[in-house]
Formats: structure tokens, C-alpha cells, sequence
């Protein structure tokens, strides 16, 4: 049922806003991963980010494509939490820093255990329209003691303008998704902070959209 | 068969049989060198079919439906437009009273209002827009923004609207009807795309503005122009209510208009060190790639045509 709920959510309503509304530059699609355990981080500027990540899915998929997004955001009331989690289905992460790690990401990793893709924006939150902000360690203990799991990055650009945080109206603009190798696995954290901050420079390069002057 | 006028039904037929013969001749290459990668023509030219097929059912289903195609060409072209070409934050809000305009321009088509059609861009949405960016009083990049935003408006909703327009305009050669009008003006536009790329392949020696597009050469253009302006003459008359002096005549500007459109559009994404437009139509780019030339042509083609006959 909730995988019904989930088809029909993307395919009447997200799908048609992804590629009619706004309209994506996808480039590197061979990457990105099939089928799971895997997990996508990318760069985080809106709403519309996971959207587009998940549109990228055949629907058949959809089911197993796994946004981890705060729970003090998309649980704080009824309506919004149905949403997210059962028409998109979210895993709801903590972010007030006072769970231990194997708890905080419970979730994370028995969605992997069941061979799901996760979708992680390392940054933490949106921030300011199509600014990158400082990559967060939590990344590194989702996939450090699994030997199954790479992190693939994906770059996104122009979804900050089309809808940025704080603001109801939607622009129509198109979107640059550059989805880029495979990362190996990194030895410390700081090391994989490093190495996505270092693809995520590399791939804005192939970014044709442009926002400020 | 259905309501298509003769004249307009066999130039369809003739399209889709070059198209069958492009398919043809790739399948044949592909037999004689199997080692030779084709991936770029094969996507090209499905490519073609889908928007030769798309433009097509519409056409005949109903002009309304061709407006609202045409129509929807431009929505993607300016969005397009707007996401290669750097605007500000804070222009959000203009940017959507600019979507705005696509739906009202193409409404004043469908109702045939020519003199509303004709001024709404220019003047109302020239002037209506930089109020809007006062309003949100961001004065930190404001003339250019203003220009960005209203030259992307005309070259992507108010010229390409004109070709719209040619579907409303009285009937005068009733065997080709309003849409052998439209096919002149596209297949044209297109085919002088061709021609000038196979003679300057063929002839090609002098460049005519290396800075802007290297490829681009004096024979090419010249040779483009010729071909054209005779194709035109002999396929004017039946697809137009026009004479072989007056289609060789509008040959010879979309010609000589359709070469400027294409090195605008490329001067735009040398600017903007970008090679293609988008990745919406595979093979081809992004839409402004395929629509550059018709952002000329269309309105230039329109207003002779207009001048002449009405």
C-alpha cells in the first residue's frame, strides 16, 4: 500500500515538476548506483533536491531509494511526517547531537542491511542558495564498518534558485545533475569529508547553469 | 484523410520520407563500418523523429493545439535561457512574471489580436518588468538584470511566437491552408541549417568570423543562401500564396537570418564558455541549439510575408 502511495506521489505529482516545471542537465547517469547497499551524497541548497535524486529512479525502484532527513524538520507535525514518511519515505535522522551513533543511525544502517540506496546530503542543512557549507563527519560513521557500501557524489546546481529555502514560490529553472565516480573507502573521516568536498569542486565544473552575476 | 489541405499533407509526406531515408543511410553506414562509432547520428536523427512527429500531430489535430506546442517551445526556451544566462536571487519574482508572458502572448495568437500581439512584449512587458524589480528594490546589478531579462523574453517568447501567429492569419492559398506556411518557414529554417553546414563542408575556405564560429565559412553561407532562395522559389508557390519572385525573395532572408540567429546563439554560449545550451533533445543540445535560428527567421519570414500579402 505505502508503495502504491509512494508510486503515485512521483509519478502524478514529482515527476511531472522535475522534468516538465523544471528540466535536468543529468550527466555521468552510468554512476549512479542501481542497485543497493549504496549511498548518494549530495550537495544540499532545497527541497526539490531529493525530488530530483529519486526522480532519477525508475518508479520500480522508488521503494528502495532512502532520503535520511532531520526528524525536528519533517516530523514536527502530524501531516508533515505522514508525508515524508510514507509518500517519500524518509529515514528520519536526530540531529540534536544527544543519541549515540549506533543508535542515530539505526535506521541507516538496517536500511542498507535490506540492500536499500540512501540518500545523504553530508552538508546538513540547505543553507543559503547555491552555497556550499562545511560537510559534516556523520557520513563517515554510516559507511565506515560496512565493507559492502561506496559513496557515489552527485552535484546538484540551480535547484537553490528554483525553490531555496524559505521561499513558497516555485521558478521554473533547469538543474544540472553531475553524478560523479564511486568514492573509494576512505581510512578517517576527515579523509572522506575531504575527498567529497574534493569531488564536489571537481564536478561543479561541468555545470552549465549559472546563478549570481 | 483527416482535414489537412493537399499541398500541406504531401510536403508532410515528403519530410517524413527524407527522415525514412536519413534513418536508411545510417543503418546502411553502420553496416559498412562496424568498427565506427554512430551513437551522436543515430540519437540526432531519432531525435528528428520525435520532433518532426510531435510538431506534425499537432498540426493536424488542431491549430490550438499547434499554438499551445508552440507555446510550450517557448516556456523551454526561456527556461533554458534563464538557467545558462546568470541572473540574480532577488530576480526570482521578475523572472516568473516573465513565464508569465508566454501564456498572455500566445492567448493574443490564438485570438488573432495583431495589434495587441504585436506591442504586449515590447512595450507592456518591456516596461512592466524593471517595475516589478523596483519593487523588490535589489538596485546591485539592476541594468543588467533588466536587460537579460527582457532581451531573453524577446528572442524566446515574442520571436518565436510569430511563428504561431502564421497559423491565424487569413487563409489565401486554400490547397496548402495555414500550415504549409508554417512547414515552409520550418523546413526552410532547417534546411538551410544543412546546407550551409554541406557547403562549407564541401567548399569551405574562407572563414567569415573565426572569433565567433570557427566553422563557419563564406562558402558555406553563400552557398546556403543560393540553395535556399531557389528551393524556396519552386516550394513557395505551393505551399504559400506567394509568387517564385516573392519565395525566392523570402528564401534569401531566412537564409541570410537564420545564419544570424545560429551565430547569436553561439555567441551567447561562447560568453557563457558553454557548448551546448541543455541535454533535452539528445543528439542535438539543449532546445535553444535546435530553435536558434527559427528565433531569427520567424519573425523576419513573418513581417515580409505579412507586409506583402496583407
Amino acid at each position: 500500500m505505502d508503495r502504491i502511495l509512494k508510486i503515485l506521489f512521483f509519478a502524478l505529482i514529482v515527476r511531472p515538476i522535475v522534468f516538465v516545471v523544471l528540466g535536468l542537465n543529468v550527466r555521468g547517469k552510468p554512476n549512479l548506483p542501481t542497485e543497493g547497499p549504496a549511498v548518494i551524497a549530495a550537495n544540499h541548497n532545497s527541497h526539490l533536491d531529493t525530488m530530483v535524486l529519486m526522480s532519477l529512479y525508475p518508479l520500480s525502484k522508488l521503494h528502495q531509494v532512502r532520503p535520511v532527513a532531520a526528524a525536528d524538520y519533517f516530523l514536527k507535525n502530524r501531516f508533515l511526517s505522514w508525508f515524508a514518511l510514507k509518500c517519500v519515505g524518509i529515514i528520519p535522522i536526530n540531529r540534536t547531537g544527544r543519541q549515540r551513533k549506533r543508535e542515530l543511525f539505526a535506521g541507516c544502517h538496517s536500511a542498507l542491511d535490506n540492500s536499500e540506496i540512501l540518500i545523504l546530503f553530508p552538508e546538513g542543512s540547505r543553507g543559503n542558495p547555491e552555497e556550499m557549507s562545511e560537510i559534516k563527519r556523520g557520513i563517515y560513521h554510516i559507511v565506515n564498518d560496512r565493507n559492502d557500501t561506496r559513496v557515489t557524489p552527485v552535484m546538484l546546481h540551480g535547484l537553490g534558485r528554483a525553490l531555496p529555502r524559505g521561499e513558497a514560490l516555485l521558478v521554473p529553472f533547469n538543474c544540472d545533475v553531475i553524478i560523479g565516480d564511486q568514492l573509494p573507502k576512505a581510512e578517517t573521516a576527515e579523509h572522506l569529508v575531504n575527498a567529497i568536498q574534493d569531488s564536489f569542486l571537481e564536478l561543479q565544473k561541468y555545470c552549465i547553469t549559472r546563478s549570481q552575476v | 484523410m483527416l482535414d489537412i489541405p493537399r499541398h500541406s499533407l504531401n510536403a508532410m509526406l515528403v519530410v517524413l520520407a527524407l527522415l525514412l531515408i536519413a534513418t536508411t543511410c545510417r543503418l546502411l553506414l553502420a553496416r559498412i563500418n562496424p568498427d565506427k562509432d554512430y551513437t551522436e547520428l543515430r540519437q540526432r536523427i531519432q531525435s528528428w523523429w520525435w520532433m518532426i512527429g510531435i510538431l506534425f500531430v499537432c498540426l493536424i489535430v488542431s491549430p490550438t493545439t499547434a499554438i499551445i506546442l508552440f507555446a510550450f517551445i517557448s516556456f523551454l526556451a526561456l527556461k533554458e535561457f534563464f538557467s545558462i544566462v546568470p541572473t540574480r536571487q532577488a530576480d526570482r519574482r521578475v523572472l516568473f512574471w516573465a513565464y508569465l508572458s508566454i501564456p498572455i502572448q500566445y492567448y493574443l495568437v490564438s485570438i488573432g489580436w495583431y495589434g495587441m500581439f504585436i506591442i504586449f512584449i515590447p512595450v507592456y512587458v518591456f516596461l512592466l518588468l524593471p517595475m516589478r524589480m523596483v519593487l523588490i528594490g535589489e538596485t546591485k546589478g539592476f541594468i543588467h538584470s533588466a536587460g537579460v531579462i527582457h532581451w531573453a523574453v524577446m528572442l524566446t517568447v515574442f520571436c518565436l511566437s510569430h511563428i504561431a501567429y502564421l497559423l491565424v492569419l487569413p487563409i489565401k492559398n486554400h490547397e496548402a491552408g495555414s500550415i504549409g506556411l508554417v512547414i515552409f518557414l520550418l523546413f526552410m529554417t532547417q534546411l538551410n541549417d544543412v546546407s550551409q553546414f554541406i557547403w562549407g563542408k564541401l567548399l569551405g575556405k574562407h572563414k567569415i568570423i573565426p572569433k565567433v564560429s570557427p566553422n563557419k565559412t563564406w562558402e558555406g553561407f553563400i552557398g546556403g543562401v543560393l540553395t535556399i532562395g531557389l528551393v524556396s522559389g519552386f516550394v513557395g508557390p505551393y505551399l504559400t500564396p506567394m509568387t517564385f519572385q516573392f519565395s525566392l525573395l523570402s528564401g534569401l532572408i531566412i537564409s541570410i537570418s537564420g545564419f544570424i540567429g545560429d551565430v547569436v546563439i553561439s555567441s551567447i554560449k561562447r560568453d557563457l564558455e558553454i557548448k551546448d545550451s541543455g541535454s533535452l533533445i539528445p543528439g542535438h543540445g539543449g532546445i535553444l541549439d535546435r530553435c536558434d535560428s527559427l528565433i531569427f527567421t520567424a519573425p523576419l519570414f513573418f513581417h515580409f510575408f505579412y507586409y506583402m500579402n496583407y
